[in-house]
């Protein structure tokens, strides 16, 4: 993430001097909106997406499919905490379709001026608590945030997931005493996944995309901070026709399945 | 001058005048993009301070942990025969090449709870590393250290071994010798060495960030505390927290100017 973060803050000047800055992210797609226009739904090209780390299992899969069905169509992703893509976006991150995992960070990217289009929310995400196999850290509930010896990992208050769990800590009156504010929620459940953190607050997807490395604790205070999911395109997209695709998939019937399926919830 | 040197081929003027901009330029955008106006604001939001204690802090102990272990190491690979000692060379500098984020995650399978040793030390002590300003020194120590060994190993094969032989024949063993001839003979080397580790540690961020984490006052040093004011779209904390290390690397470079600037005939790794 780090490097991508480097590479886009290099790229950023480089293609602004180029005169570029417009065009750049997918050299292939050039010719693939006559394409498109020409014969049908066939798309080609490169789809950039960015999309919430917690999207990450759910839209790889997506991805997959609309590569099945449009063979020329090749769909990228940088999945990362939703903040900081929005910041990357702002900065002149080429991309074609922003799916963030709040209303806040797609409202950076609304006040930048890069929407292609109005935002919806198609999902919906609650917290839970991951611990690692057989709870060695005795965690019952969120009350156990606040218990110092244990070693606790929280996302950072700017990434949608760590923005809930102050809202959670918040309506359960908890003092949070977290070791690490990780900077997406998959760095959070990662460290969970290595025993190296008694529990993680993540999201309940996260929880169950983890299958059996992890064990996962609901907790009633999670109803107080309900995720939203906005997707948009964005209004730079060299491929507009691709990046609709992909978002009239993720609403679709089908999308809507494999995120019910992914643990998410409807809006 | 110009008569000696016959004028510059500009096929090599062209390149290196390139190549200057490429390296001085983003240094020029970083002052001239800084937040003059509001810097001391930026400068004096909390946390500044505490991300700057921090990174001085853990820099210092880390080079003081370097030079303990560093020193004797240089001399082992300088002064021995031991069997198998380029074999260790290689090994103890691979960190100066290894990606310090791959660092982080092998301090994590050695050092973490559930590590080799880690595991050992959480079921015995109920001690635990990762995500603790020991874990930052730990890490930088981790990546700074190859400098240090370089350098000093460097300025021990570059000194006359004749006056550490001398006090070998006047019956010093070879410790005497090390403290009493050795040491003093290499001491510049050992502190620009140990200027550069503090450099390279100060500057940590991918084994850092890796096997330490990120809370403010424990372990986000200044390295992090910039990249984390970017993620969050604060671009104007994050040039300004930058000048300050660009600062604290100018002073360095300065420390280092009698090695660095002033002689060109520094032993090389």
């Amino acid at each position: 993430m780090r490097t991508r973060t480097l590479l886009v803050l290099l790229a950023v000047p480089v293609l602004a001097l180029t005169g570029c800055g417009g065009t750049s992210g997918s050299s292939g797609t050039t010719g693939s909106a006559s394409s498109t226009t020409s014969s049908g739904p066939k798309l080609a090209g490169t789809l950039t997406v960015f999309a919430a780390a917690s999207l990450t299992d759910v839209f790889t899969d997506l991805g997959h499919r609309l590569e099945k069905e449009d063979p020329g169509l090749h769909v990228r992703f940088t999945f990362a905490g939703s903040s900081a893509l929005a910041n990357q976006l702002a900065q002149g991150a080429p991309a074609d379709v922003f799916a963030s995992a709040d209303q806040a960070q797609m409202d950076v990217v609304t006040r930048a001026g890069l929407q292609g289009g109005a935002p919806t929310v198609f999902a919906t995400n609650v917290l839970e608590i991951a611990v690692p196999p057989g709870n060695p850290g005795h965690v019952t509930g969120v009350a156990d945030f606040a218990r110092r010896p244990l070693t606790l990992a929280v996302c950072a208050p700017q990434v949608p997931c760590g923005a809930a769990a102050l809202k959670v800590f918040a309506a359960a009156h908890v003092d949070a005493q977290p070791d690490t504010l990780e900077q997406d929620v998959k760095a959070a459940l990662t460290k969970v996944q290595l025993g190296e953190v008694d529990a993680a607050m993540v999201y309940a997807t996260d929880v169950k995309a983890a299958g059996t490395a992890v064990q996962g604790i609901s907790f009633p205070e999670a109803r107080d901070a309900v995720n939203s999911y906005p997707i948009c395109t964005l209004r730079s997209s060299p491929d507009p026709t691709a990046a609709q695709a992909f978002v009239a998939l993720v609403r679709s019937t089908a999308g809507r399945q494999a995120l019910t399926d992914a643990g998410f919830g409807s809006p | 001058m110009r008569r000696r040197d016959g004028g510059i081929p500009v096929a090599l003027l062209v390149p290196a005048s390139l190549g200057t901009v490429f390296l001085v330029l983003p240094l020029v955008g970083l002052l001239v993009r800084a937040p003059w106006s509001d810097l001391g604001t930026q400068l004096t939001a909390p946390g500044v301070g505490q991300a700057l204690r921090l990174s001085l802090v853990s820099a210092t102990l880390a080079t003081a942990v370097a030079l303990v272990l560093g020193v004797p190491l240089a001399w082992l690979l300088a002064r021995t025969r031991i069997r198998g000692r380029s074999v260790l060379r290689a090994l103890v500098t691979v960190p100066l090449v290894l990606p310090p984020v791959v660092g982080g995650i092998a301090l994590f399978l050695v050092l973490g709870r559930q590590g080799i040793i880690g595991r050992w030390l959480f079921d015995t002590f109920g001690f635990s590393l990762p995500f603790t300003t020991a874990a930052v020194v730990v890490a930088e120590t981790f990546v700074a250290m190859p400098f240090l060994v370089v350098s000093v190993e460097g300025a021990l094969r570059a000194a006359d071994a004749r006056y550490e032989e001398a006090a070998a024949t006047l019956g010093a063993d070879r410790w005497t010798t090390f403290r009493r001839v050795t040491l003093p003979l290499v001491a510049p080397g050992v502190a620009a060495g140990a200027v550069l580790c503090w450099a390279r540690a100060l500057g940590e961020f991918g084994a850092t960030i890796t096997f330490a984490g990120q809370y403010p006052g424990t372990t986000e040093t200044m390295p992090l505390a910039v990249y984390l004011e970017l993620a969050a779209g604060h671009p104007e904390a994050a040039v300004a927290l930058s000048l300050v290390l660009l600062l604290v690397s100018l002073a360095t470079l300065l420390l280092l100017r009698e090695r660095w600037l002033g002689r060109s005939d520094v032993p090389a790794a």
